[in-house]
């Protein structure tokens, strides 16, 4: 049983059920892979072997006394969490200092809809600081490195997660996405990753980057897996008033390859000058084979594209800068020594926040200060609204989009650290699902020269989850890619 | 130079549901709960936990919104205030800024120059701070203490235009809106509790100006009498320093009750930046015709259409009527009594309201909640009075000791035996001495000086110690001087 880490979602819990392992045994295979490949990944902050372990063991104690037909669905199945979802009494850092011992007494509404549906929790993976970077390098603890050559990040925010999957260290995990967090890293990791509608999928107990644009998203290493998770979490919460009412159709994926009649956009805006040449062709490339499988391929205009970008850094800063005015050090947290009020306050913040969280809180502050807010947030404001009437109409005439997920594949660590713009741009191709809530979905569509992976995005109406699945569905059936691993 | 005063009041009344706006926590009695009781991850600014609406806050507050004829928005947003204060655990307050809830409502208020219309600019839903006790120990550091329990209780902020000019009218508009919270159900009124509190912008111009001179905005105005102490002390101190060719300073003001002056928290300079956007984790608040026509049908009577009902219904005159819906409570009171017992005219009633009770608030600082009698009390005493078991001097001395000891009117009168005489014989024999004790009296009446008649009527009185039916004593002491006369005129 050496190579339980490869196996599918379905295929796991196939052989689960059939009796043919139990959870302990999947759960420890995944631990043993942890403790092989982690200290070169460095994929979590904090692992949960003793949990992981109880609840493997409760998880077969369940099948043995019940029925099949009685079992949740995904019994005994492990799962990583990013570190930015509350799991009650284990330690949520978000990547920072500041939250370095915090403890939440609640767990995320997403985490425990799995836990009820029967999964093992593993551990909780790196991010970057509060979900801010794309790389994990703003991770106040370690830097994840890319599983197909560890001298390349792994994309962020949701990195650990990626990486996670990619490695072979859990079949599923969870994450954020903000602007990309999961679409990017699922591209430089070669795994496929959902970003729901917003509204699709609970934020509660997701800790808060940018209200307006936060979805818990997750990976897999098909769209057939995602598809299992995507059910269980998905549907509204009465804990978030966000969370929409809208039913959540049983996604059946069938092995029919035939597209014909579906029509998929690719937009001009998505392909600039500067997207790095084996990105592009891979990505064309797909597109000829989506053509392929009988899909319409339309030449679309998606045209306030540009905008995109600071529409984006000025609405997720703006947020954030509110979001994270509750850190102060005085009711859970990094608290400085200090004895003075005020000064407590200063330094807490000042010494618990790496430099890209500040630099973004001040960002956020100076959009929204009298006399800038017009100017600032208030035109994001409107260009957004904009945005969102570009998808809405390019909608009309396709049921998807096709672009690049991210303009290059991994890049070195150290490569854009110093230059917080060259790292904004990673996030040209995601970010603007974000800003009009419609849903994303990234695979791995080929290899670059270096053989690090390329990722193609594919979006979709608001709610149209099930259209982009069974899309990459139909994609991976008819190719490989999705199931080359990296050699560790 | 002749000034006038241009006052608006921004008044919080908590909306007492059971629950916080936006989490479940129970809203506590925040004077007497154990600190940090009411709180859970979402009111105590935990990260990660999410803001619902609470229904029935909103139910509430669009029943002042109604009452105050406002116009409800079909759809209102909610709004972060950002600032920075060991109260505010999110580090912003969840309001509501450019699209609030209900705008362009009124209320009318009585004043000496007959009624007046105030406008209500705005009704918007917020949620309350958290509490501070500021600790000065005898030996180390001072210190501050925080008690989450109130933080995320529903407030309702009600703001009216600057249309109040005295400080009686802000006092009248300031008492209307409690009387019109609480007759909604929806708060206690009870301002030691801090549960409505007040804040007031003042300027003044010169009479006659249209323009508006530059105004300060006082805080911590807990009492009535407090703030209309407040707004005559800054309309003095704004007057002196026009008159002295100095400016007012745009400012808040902190009211100190102790030494009956205003001073300054903070300049306009040092004004929050409270950098309000719309708060992403609530969507538009939305609210339906068809709740609106609901609610509005289910309202209660209000307390101006009461009081001209009250007018109307028991023949009283607008003045007296006026008076008795000077606050709910007192509404209550003469209301009860009638029910109690309607055999009781009600403008008797009214009129011990109005003249006895009033009289003893006014000398002993108490009122109609505090005092210590009951609706039922007073008609005890009443009916006393109506059936003439006691006259009415002795009933308002018996008044002044139930409102001292807050024992009843039986009991008094028992105890102390005022039960009046209604006994004729007993009257008859009364009189009689009285004319055999004063002869020259007497003859002098004979002799023509009829106003003696007022003088034996206060001798028998004094004799019966006050408790004979003075309307008994006069018909039988007019018999017995008639009869004097006659055999008088017979003798001669
Ligand atoms: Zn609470």
């Amino acid at each position: 049983m050496s190579n339980l880490s490869d196996l599918s979602v379905r295929q796991a819990l196939k052989l689960l059920q059939n009796g043919d392992i139990s959870s302990v045994e999947v759960t420890q295979s995944y631990l043993d892979r942890i403790q092989t490949v982690e200290p070169q990944i460095k994929a979590f902050i904090t692992l949960t072997p003793e949990l992981a372990i109880a609840q493997a063991k409760s998880a077969d104690q369940l099948r043995k006394n019940n029925p099949l037909e009685d079992l949740p669905a995904l019994l005994g199945l492990p799962i990583a969490v990013k570190d930015v979802l509350a799991l009650q009494n284990v330690r949520c850092t978000c990547g920072s200092r500041i939250l370095e011992n915090f403890i939440p007494p609640y767990t995320a509404t997403t985490v425990q809809r799995l836990l009820d549906a029967g999964v093992v929790i593993l551990g909780k993976t790196n991010t970057d600081e509060f979900a801010m970077g794309s790389s994990t390098e703003n991770s106040a603890y370690q830097t994840t490195h890319n599983p197909w050559n560890q001298a390349h990040v792994p994309g962020g925010s949701s990195g650990g997660s990626a990486a996670a999957v990619s490695a072979g260290m859990a079949p599923i995990a969870l994450g954020s996405d903000t602007g990309g967090s999961v679409r990017q890293p699922a591209s430089f990791c070669g795994i496929t990753g959902l970003k729901p509608t917003y509204g699709r999928v609970s934020r509660f107990g997701l800790i808060a980057y940018g209200s307006s644009l936060d979805s818990v998203g997750i990976f897999s290493r098909s769209a057939k897996d995602l598809a299992v998770i995507f059910e269980q979490i998905a549907g509204r919460d009465p804990k978030d008033a966000t969370s929409m009412d809208i039913p959540v159709p049983g996604i059946h994926l069938n092995s029919n390859t035939d597209l014909t009649g579906v029509r998929i956009g690719v937009p001009k805006e998505y392909f600039i000058t500067g997207i790095q040449t084996d990105v592009e062709k891979n990505v064309r490339t797909a597109i000829q084979h989506f053509e392929s499988l009988g899909a319409q391929i339309v030449e679309i205009s998606l045209p306030h594209t540009e905008y995109a970008l600071p529409v984006y850094y000025l609405i997720a800063t703006a947020e954030a800068s509110a979001n994270l005015a509750r850190f102060d050090g005085v009711r859970y947290g990094y608290s400085a020594e200090e004895t003075s009020l005020w000064e407590r306050f200063k330094h807490s913040r000042g010494r618990g926040f790496g430099s890209e969280v500040k630099r973004r809180i001040m960002l956020g502050t100076y959009a929204l200060s009298a006399g800038y807010y017009d100017a600032y947030y208030g035109q994001a404001q409107k260009v957004r609204t904009l945005i969102k009437r570009d998808f809405e109409q390019a909608f009309e005439h396709v049921d998807a989009i096709a672009t690049p997920v991210a303009p290059t594949t991994a890049f070195k660590i150290g490569e854009h650290t110093n230059d917080p713009l060259a790292m904004y741009l990673e996030d040209i191709f995601t970010l603007p699902t974000n800003l009009a809530g419609v849903p994303g979905l990234a695979f791995p569509v080929g290899f670059d020269h270096q053989g690090l992976p390329v990722g193609m995005q594919l979006m979709g109406p608001h709610f149209k989850e099930e259209t982009l699945l069974k899309l990459v569905h139909a994609y991976q059936l008819s190719t490989q890619w999705h199931k080359s691993m990296p050699d560790l | 130079m002749q000034y006038e005063a241009v006052i608006g009041l921004e008044v919080h009344a908590e909306l007492q549901t059971n629950s916080k706006m936006f989490c479940g926590c129970p809203v506590v009695d925040a004077t007497i709960a154990e600190p940090n009781t009411a709180v859970c991850p979402v009111c105590s600014g935990m990260p990660g936990v999410l803001p619902v609406v609470n229904q029935k806050a909103v139910e509430y507050a669009l029943r002042v919104a109604l009452a105050l004829n406002c116009e409800v928005a079909h759809t209102s947003i909610f709004a972060r205030k950002n600032y920075f204060y060991p109260d505010l655990p999110k580090g912003y307050q969840i309001s509501q800024y450019e699209q609030p809830l209900a705008e362009n409502g009124e209320l009318i208020i009585d004043t000496p120059q007959g009624e007046k219309t105030v406008r209500i600019r705005r009704v918007h839903m917020e949620e309350d701070t958290g509490k501070l006790t500021h600790v000065i120990p005898e030996q180390g550091d001072p210190y501050s203490l925080v008690d989450l329990n109130r933080s995320g209780v529903s407030l309702l902020e009600i703001v009216s235009e600057p249309d109040l000019s005295t400080p009686e009218e802000v006092t009248a508009y300031a008492s209307g809106l409690r009387d019109m919270v609480r007759t909604l159900g929806v708060n206690s009124g009870d301002m030691e509790k801090g549960v409505i509190r007040f804040e007031a912008n003042v300027s003044i111009r010169p009479i006659g100006s249209k323009e508006l001179g530059t105004r300060v905005e006082i805080k911590n105005l807990n009492t009535f009498r407090g703030m209309e102490r407040a707004i005559r002390y800054e309309f003095q101190r704004q007057a002196a320093l026009l008159d002295g060719g100095l400016p007012v300073i745009q400012e808040t003001l902190g009211w100190d009750e102790t030494a009956g002056v205003t001073y300054s928290q903070r300049g306009k300079e040092e004004a929050h930046d409270y950098r309000y956007f719309p708060e992403p984790d609530l969507p538009p608040l939305v609210v339906e015709k068809a709740w609106i026509d609901e609610i509005r049908a289910q309202l209660p009577e209000l307390p101006r259409a009461r009081m001209l009902r009250i007018q109307q219904q028991y023949n009283l005159t607008l003045e007296e009527a006026r008076m008795l819906a000077s606050d709910v409570d007192t509404m209550n009171f003469f209301e009860d009594c009638i029910q109690i017992d309607p055999s009781i005219p009600p403008r008797t009633v009214a009129n011990w309201i109005i003249g006895q009770l009033f009289a003893w608030f006014n000398s002993s600082g108490e009122s109609i909640t505090s005092m210590k009698i009951q609706a039922q009390d007073l008609v005890e005493l009443l009916h006393f009075l109506q059936s003439n078991r006691i006259n009415q001097s002795t009933a308002k001395s018996v008044l002044d000791t139930m409102l001292q000891t807050g024992r009843n009117a039986n009991t008094i009168v028992s105890e102390q035996g005022l039960e009046q005489v209604s006994d004729l014989n007993m009257i008859v024999k009364l009189i009689n001495q009285v004319l055999e004790e004063n002869p020259d009296q007497v003859q002098a009446y004979l002799n023509g000086k009829e106003n003696l008649e007022n003088w034996f009527f206060g001798q028998v009185m004094r004799l019966a110690g006050g408790k004979a039916n003075p309307q008994l004593v006069k018909t039988t002491l007019k018999q017995a001087l008639t009869q004097l006369q006659e055999s008088k005129t017979e003798k001669n």
